[in-house]
């Protein structure tokens, strides 16, 4: 097996990971640029929806909900990349994780910023979002706790804090390291999240209880999150939406599109950071393997799904299941199986086509896949509702397409900030025990 | 519950002519949409007409069905609204407050009828339409639901009346548009509490039957057509 960077003298690695910090190149600027266009581009088509109402979109009856549900979905399920990898490795102590953690999480609290906005970019009255929280009003008015919407926000606020916690605690060591040495403003920053880091005994066992606990904690709620995403669906009696399944389904297809993330992520940060050997095949190989199992498990829950329905004949739920397979959306479900299973499949099963290459290729088929899924899964059902007269379909506008792809461009903006701005790998874990350090 | 409101709608009467559709635009300020929005589905019908087509040309059999909000006693798009813009009222009757909505389309994705409106667009009226709004009846604005309520303020001028004329409130007095209009006399409104109203006594015959009644939202709308 190639060098493992725990192999490496501590003060190259601290070199290595401290560098990206310092100093922009013409490409980074030119990047963060044109994320940042695509992003206002994105915000003004918002804008303009907001002025003129949501009648810009391509939604009208029966298919109410359309692109920015699908996004929300979408990112909501990107964002478990970073809880699952990093606290499922964490707890069982998987020696590979160090250099992965931090991106995932990273990943993990930017996907659930863009996703939580999706709920509001899609209110008919945006201005009054605020009106689905619990807060004291001279009304007495109290949001209707019976609805899964309400459950979605309680689930999506309590993932957000936790997993900004969850990033910042392994966060903390790094930040006093970065404190020692650095321009005025940035000492400034890092000594203010060390929050007075000195690194003593007892600070590095609460911290190592506290990221133990966060962990557990996380991983209830990244489940409990998508599940509450899919009973969305689930809770309402629309054909095909109604499904006991949809929970799992959901949490499955999630961490599936998350992995991929991560994946993408990785291979961009190890091309531009230059962090060849932090980031190795290994790395590469255990996500890649990780991901042949979520596609597997993702086409037993969509096969099971399918087939009942199919088998079962009930009329109401096989015009939706034509509608996805043989008529106007067989295109997407289609596409949708070959992105996410045959391709994968190939490139991920057959061990000689299995490198870092592939493994991007099949990350990226795979977002694209689980994007579709979820336009297969919201689309199809609402376009035929149950009294066959109301059908309709239903075709995406400028403006829903600009603000899916401005949340690309704030993802990409993100985090090429955050990785300005923090190590993207943790530079302490890779820290030799006091007994044989070096220097 | 004093009143429980429900309407019975005679489809062997039923002729398809779609004036109830008009009376209840004028009722109730419902926003003229252009040719265009029209074309793209966003048309606001707080009743309107279905058509089912039964056999092949030349041999056509055309059924139509007039479908509105069918006030269901166990309405599915009440649990949903995550701000009770919509519940149900003392009477039975499943109300949609405007000013509270905010638009999360949950409501309509879970009604089975598909008889929920949304307003795309701050509403509009060709001229000269725009000077004859009903003073009784709020005008939406852009990014709420809506829909039939059953004629809820022609409910409370009847009981009004009623009340300033000391006597109680017959069968027959309360008419919403849509019956008003009914050339064929297809459609009746009254409160299914009384026994002897009209429209307790359709909802007891033999040709009454609610729709999708297996989804058990027990709706108070019922349909009167001969079972073949």
């Amino acid at each position: 097996m190639a060098a493992a960077p725990e192999l490496l003298p501590y003060k190259q690695i601290r070199e290595d990971l401290f560098r990206p910090l310092s100093g922009v190149s013409r490409r980074y600027v030119l990047a963060t640029c044109l994320a940042f266009i695509v992003g206002a581009a994105g915000l003004a088509a918002w804008v303009y929806q907001l002025r003129r109402g949501m009648g810009v979109t391509g939604l009208q009856r029966p298919v109410f909900w359309g692109f920015y549900i699908v996004d929300f979905v979408f990112w909501i399920g990107i964002s478990h990349a970073g809880t699952l990898i990093s606290a499922i490795l964490r707890l069982t102590d998987a020696a590979w994780r160090k250099p992965v953690t931090r991106a995932a999480e990273a990943i993990t609290v930017f996907a659930l910023m863009i996703g939580a906005m999706f709920p509001v970019i899609h209110l008919g009255r945006a201005w009054l979002f605020y009106w689905l929280l619990p807060y004291p009003n001279s009304r007495l008015l109290w949001p209707n706790f019976r609805s899964p919407l309400l459950w979605d926000l309680t689930a999506i606020v309590t993932y957000l804090t936790g997993s900004v916690i969850y990033l910042y605690l392994p966060l903390i060591p790094d930040m006093a390291q970065l404190a020692e040495h650095n321009t005025p403003w940035r000492r400034k920053l890092y000594r203010a999240l060390a929050l007075g880091w000195t690194g003593s005994d007892r600070e590095w066992h609460a911290l190592e209880r506290a990221m133990k606990l966060m962990a557990c904690i996380i991983l209830a709620v990244a489940i409990s999150v998508h599940t509450v995403v899919a009973w969305d669906f689930a809770m309402s009696i629309a054909p095909m939406w109604h499904s006991t399944i949809f929970g799992p389904y959901f949490v499955t297809g999630a961490i599936f599109s998350g992995i991929a993330a991560l994946l993408v992520a990785l291979t961009a940060l190890r091309k531009v950071l230059h962090l060849e050997s932090y980031l190795k095949w290994h790395h590469f190989n255990n996500l890649a393997k990780l991901l042949l199992l979520m596609s597997l498990l993702w086409l037993y829950f969509t096969l099971a799904e399918n087939l009942t329905v199919w088998y079962g004949n009930e009329p109401r739920e096989m015009a939706v299941f034509g509608a996805r397979t043989r008529a106007q959306y067989a295109p997407y479900f289609w596409t949708m199986v070959a992105l996410n299973f045959v391709i994968p499949f190939v490139l991920l099963g057959i061990r000689r086509l299995r490198t870092i290459a592939t493994a991007t290729i099949a990350a990226v088929c795979v977002l694209a896949g689980m994007w579709l899924e979820r336009f297969v899964i919201v689309v199809p059902t609402l376009a035929n509702p149950r009294l066959a007269a109301a059908s309709r379909g239903y075709a995406p506008t400028w403006v829903e397409i600009a603000i899916t792809a401005a949340t690309f461009a704030a993802m990409a903006m993100l985090y090429m900030i955050f990785s300005k701005l923090f190590p993207i790998i943790a530079v302490w874990e890779f820290k030799p025990h006091p007994e044989e350090d070096e220097d | 519950m004093e009143h429980r409101w429900g309407m019975a709608i005679d489809l062997d009467r039923c002729t398809g002519c779609e004036a109830c559709v008009v009376a209840c635009h004028a009722e109730n300020n419902l926003p003229v949409s252009s040719p265009e929005q029209a074309g793209k589905g966003r048309t606001d019908h707080w009743i309107r007409i279905d058509r089912y087509y039964e056999g092949e040309f030349p041999d056509v059999k055309v059924k139509y069905m007039p479908v509105l909000c069918q006030h269901c006693d166990d309405a599915p798009c009440e649990p949903v609204c995550p701000v009770y813009a919509t519940y149900h009222n003392g009477e039975g009757l499943n109300v949609q407050v405007y000013n509270r909505c905010v638009g999360t389309f949950y409501c309509a994705n879970n009604c089975p009828y598909t008889v929920r409106y949304f307003n795309w667009f701050a509403p509009e009226w060709p001229e000269p339409l725009h000077l004859q709004h009903n003073p009784d009846v709020s005008v939406r604005v852009a990014g709420v639901m809506e829909k039939c309520t059953f004629c809820i303020h022609r409910i409370k001028r009847s009981k009004q009346d009623a009340a300033r004329d000391g006597r109680a409130l017959a069968d027959g007095d309360v008419q919403p548009a849509c019956v008003q209009s009914c050339p064929a006399e297809a459609m009746v409104f009254g409160d299914l509490n009384d026994p002897q109203s009209k429209v307790s006594r359709a909802a007891g015959s033999g040709r009454a039957t609610r729709l999708l009644e297996e989804l058990g939202t027990k709706p108070k709308v019922f349909y009167l057509q001969k079972v073949k």
